[in-house]
């Protein structure tokens, strides 16, 4: 189910944990899977479990807890706005909102096309920057007035 | 020790203890949700809040440690603001519509809340409603009711070993569920209905067919496997409705498996008969009781002056009630025929005349935790003995050292210090090579008919184990009691229990595997035990409880023997397939309708009264032994209650210890080289025991209920040229069984596994197997 270089990735994690504690891996196991198979579907879950010996539904936990992690699919672009507090007083809101209506789509929605994806997201720790925003889970973004939005927008292709 | 004051009494309670801990030993009560005492503490519903001198604030009593001097009120104003405050929290998204939840009446929350809560709701806001999930058969869902308390989940992980529900999400959308499409499959799900406090989850057999208050509550004892867990029967108008456990810390603790309390859904079985039938001119007829058993009575009679006293045979279930077994061997023996046995599913009786005493436990059923070495031989532990297995587990993770021989790598949810899955034919020579491995390291002879072995290294690890502890135990499953060289297995056993200073021990098959060889219920002088008065056909058999061709070692034996007879006396609650082969049925009370007693594994004697009246013209079977006794001239017949009988065996006391002892004097062990060709690993499905538990009907819809299959490992499966899926056919001895072929790598090399007790595969016969494409 995982490829041999994913299961070397995680291999890699589990070594940094006692031998009889493989399951303190499973965010890092995760976080490899959804990188190689672009969500966590029901089976990705149930073999990173199978390979850390876990129950399925202990992963589950995990992988429904943090939102960083996709359950369902989402387009080549993900992009994650921050809509807690600090952002939210400082125009985060309505970047989402400039979002929504330039892409056309609300909130866990993805664009016909399959390009992108609109998340809702939590504090980021960019709160200096806000209103902040993640392509892909692993590019942070800061200061995204409607200007910058666009600039990033026509420079994903 | 350590000194507390709740609400002003003075308690001493040891290093360690909780505020709730210490308020129980005084009786105080502190409401609570999520706190349990057999479940490690989540703090998560914050019910228990209690007020502790110099706390700033409110603290959850199941997670606060005592310290010493420590000054706790569970009912001062700032406690009772607390819980209110909680109280009034839980309610803003449980529904208040008590009147139409299963739960009500006997809810926590609703309890509770008539202490706590308010007399109306504040909040009027939308609720939160949540999707049910599908647990399978037995647990039925109403996910909206679900305060969070995880007691479900703690249980699944902690107590059934295998984590199948869980929190998902986060926050508001906080739901508990299993895993996608997953449904709770292990044999102690049901569990987590008792331990839901709320209409969460619920039993889906009994959903709304009843209110907790309309039912009365009857105490009563499981008849299924050894263990006798104790139930509460809750039946309304002479109907059972619900089975529940009734707390035994020294038996099921506050427990039950699936199958004791689902089981009861058997009791009104569509094949169940309720008046007598006999047989006549080919033709089935209801006929009042005096016919049926003048019938019977003569009929044996008949048999017996024709052709002799041993041409009969009396076969007994296991399940039958003491009182039962007893008088049934004191009929038979009365006759002057000593053919009587209760070991229906035994094959090698060579120990017949060498024990010691009746086969048991050797222990007591909550000494087990206390072990720090266990051997297990040949079980289908977590199947055949649910409970057993749940205490070797909360020992296993204790840091008890648990070894296991047999023929299947099944998941125990347990850590195992060493395990050795061999063909069945090689438990044999593995015990010796543990016998060998554990004399040479006590530097302690084994007796002289051990031959020598070669020690593996796994047999090596358990003998090491084994002689690391002090105290130690090696127990007998299903299985090795059932193995075609039981005997040798049960002396090997012994021969390391006695070198490595082990207590032996039998896990008891049945609700009465202990109680049928105190009645008596076994050849005892020149008789013939189960195996050979099926192999050596007799003209006439008395069948108590039993369905022969599902419930002995060889089906395909049974039924021909019952078929060739010229009289069959059945006397069961079900039908079955007696029609087919009987010449009278007597209908004769399930558990739930007559008094009796089980002798469980660890000898208890644990007798109960009848829950419900009998159905229609059913009759309890001690009395319509005691009839047929009366009919048949006998003396001594005339019990006038079940607890005569129970007194005329085991007298005022009731005290059979003395009578137990797995002894067993010298058996020669001989080894065999492995078989060449495939062996059978015949199982007995939890839910295909006996027949009650085959007539449940939720229980059959159960994973564990599945249809048999030709279960092999993927190299014994090639080594066929069969792959998974396909449609074999099965042959041993003369039966024949059509199946699909499974793969499963837990199986041994050589081996198919073939479960037993099943309509599809009880046409099998016993020795040789062969599995071929069709
Ligand atoms: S389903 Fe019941 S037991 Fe499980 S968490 Fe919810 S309230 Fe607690
Ligand atoms: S609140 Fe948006 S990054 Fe912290
Ligand atoms: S019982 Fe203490 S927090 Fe739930």
């Amino acid at each position: 189910m995982l490829s041999q270089e994913a299961q070397k990735q995680i291999d890699r994690e589990v070594a940094k944990y006692p031998a009889d504690q493989k399951q303190s891996a499973v965010m890092s196991a995760l976080r490899i899977a959804q990188v190689e198979k672009g969500w966590l579907a029901p089976e990705t879950i149930a073999a990173v479990a199978d390979y850390l010996g876990m129950a399925p539904i202990a992963v589950y936990e995990v992988a429904s807890f943090y939102n960083m992690y996709d359950l369902s699919p989402v387009g080549r672009f993900k992009l994650t706005v921050c809509t807690n507090l600090p952002c939210a007083l400082s125009g985060g809101v309505h970047a989402a909102d400039y979002l929504k209506h330039k892409l056309g789509i609300g909130f866990n929605e993805t664009t016909p096309d399959g390009k992108f994806t609109l998340k809702e997201g939590e504090c980021m720790g960019a709160c200096g920057d806000a209103p902040a925003m993640l392509v892909n889970n692993h590019r942070l973004c800061g200061w995204m007035t409607p200007d910058q939005i666009d600039k990033l927008l026509a420079e994903l292709e | 020790m350590l000194q507390l004051e709740i609400d002003g009494k003075q308690i001493e309670v040891p290093e360690g203890s909780t505020v709730m801990d210490a308020a129980r030993q005084i009786g105080t009560f502190i409401p609570h949700f999520c706190y349990h005492k057999k479940l490690s503490i989540a703090a998560s519903c914050r019910m228990c809040l209690v007020q502790v001198e110099k706390a700033p604030k409110p603290m959850p009593a199941c997670a606060t440690p005592v310290t010493n001097g420590m000054k706790v009120m569970t009912r001062s104003e700032v406690a009772v603001k607390a819980q209110k405050d909680v109280m009034e929290f839980l309610l803003i998204n449980h529904p208040l519509d008590c009147p139409i939840c299963d739960q009500g009446g006997e809810c926590q929350l609703q309890d509770l809340s008539v202490g706590y809560g308010g007399m109306a709701s504040r909040y009027q806001e939308e609720k939160r409603v949540v999707v049910n999930k599908n647990l399978g058969p037995l647990v039925s869902t109403d996910m909206t009711r679900c305060i969070h308390c995880t007691r479900c989940v703690r249980f699944t992980a902690e107590i059934g070993g295998f984590q199948e529900m869980g929190q998902a999400f986060r926050n508001e959308h906080a739901e508990i569920m299993p895993f996608i499409e997953s449904t709770v499959d292990t044999e102690l799900s049901g569990n987590i209905i008792d331990l839901c406090p709320v209409g969460a989850l619920t039993s889906k057999p009994f959903r709304f067919s009843a209110r907790a208050w309309e039912m009365s509550r009857r105490k009563s004892v499981s008849p299924h496997d050894g263990l006798g867990s104790n139930l509460v029967v809750q039946t309304k108008l002479d109907r059972v409705k619900r089975v529940l456990p009734l707390e035994n810390e020294d038996v099921n603790e506050c427990w039950l498996s699936d199958k004791d309390r689902f089981s009861y859904e058997g009791l009104t079985a569509e094949d169940r008969i309720t008046r007598p039938m006999i047989k006549e001119g080919g033709q089935w007829r209801e006929v009042d009781w005096h016919t049926a058993l003048e019938f019977a009575a003569k009929a044996v009679k008949g048999a017996a002056a024709e052709h002799g006293a041993a041409s009969l045979g009396a076969l007994a279930s296991p399940h039958s009630t003491l009182e039962e077994l007893y008088l049934l061997q004191k009929l038979v023996r009365g006759l002057g025929c000593d053919n009587v046995d209760f070991r229906l599913r035994q094959s090698d009786f060579s120990a017949d005349g060498k024990r010691m005493g009746v086969p048991w436990l050797g222990m007591k059923i909550a000494q087990i935790p206390k072990l720090d070495r266990v051997l297990v031989v040949g079980s289908f532990l977590r199947k055949d003995h649910p409970l057993l297995a749940l205490r070797l587990r909360q020992a296993a993770r204790k840091g008890t050292q648990v070894s296991v021989i047999h023929p299947t790598r099944d998941a125990l949810f347990m850590p195992l210090a060493a395990r050795a899955v061999v063909a069945p034919d090689q438990m044999v020579g593995t015990l010796a090579q543990v016998a060998q491995a554990l004399a040479g390291i006590k530097g302690v002879a084994l007796d002289a008919s051990v031959p020598a072995v070669t020690v593996g290294d796994e047999a090596k690890k358990m003998a090491e184990s084994l002689a690391s502890g002090a105290n130690g135990a090696v127990f007998l499953g299903n299985l090795a009691q059932q193995h075609a060289c039981a005997s040798t297995l049960h002396f090997l056993a012994e021969e390391i229990s006695r070198v490595g200073g082990l207590t032996l021990g039998f896990l008891g098959e049945a609700a009465n595997s202990v109680g049928g060889y105190l009645a008596g219920a076994l050849p005892a002088v020149d008789g013939l035990n189960a195996a050979r008065m099926l192999a050596e056909p007799r003209k006439a058999y008395v069948v108590l409880g039993a369905e022969p061709e599902l419930d002995c070692a060889d089906g395909a034996q049974a039924l021909a023997a019952m078929e060739a007879a010229q009289a069959v006396i059945v006397l069961s609650p079900f039908k079955g397939r007696a029609t087919e082969y009987a010449s009278v049925i007597l209908p004769v009370a399930p558990f739930t309708e007559t008094s009796g007693t089980f002798v469980n594994t660890e000898g208890r004697v644990q007798s109960f009264n009848a829950v419900v009246r009998p159905l229609d013209e059913t009759r309890p079977g001690w009395k319509v032994l005691r009839v047929l006794g009366n009919l048949l001239g006998h003396s001594g017949f005339d019990y006038d209650s079940s607890e005569a009988v129970r007194h005329d065996l085991l007298g005022e006391s009731a005290e059979v210890s003395s009578k137990l002892s797995n002894g067993l004097s010298r058996i020669a062990v001989t080894l065999k080289p492995a078989a060449a060709g495939l062996q059978r690993v015949a199982d007995v499905p939890i839910h295909f025991a006996d027949s009650l538990v085959r007539r449940a009907e939720s229980l059959q819809k159960t994973k564990d209920a599945r249809p048999p299959m030709a279960a092999m490992n993927a190299a014994t499966l090639a080594g066929l040229g069969l792959s998974a899926g396909d449609k074999v056919k099965v042959k041993q001895g003369a039966g024949v069984a059509v199946l699909s072929a499974a793969l499963d790598d837990t199986i041994a090399a050589g081996c198919v596994r073939v479960s037993a007790a099943h309509p599809t595969t009880c046409g099998l016969g016993a020795g040789e197997i062969t599995v071929e494409r069709v």
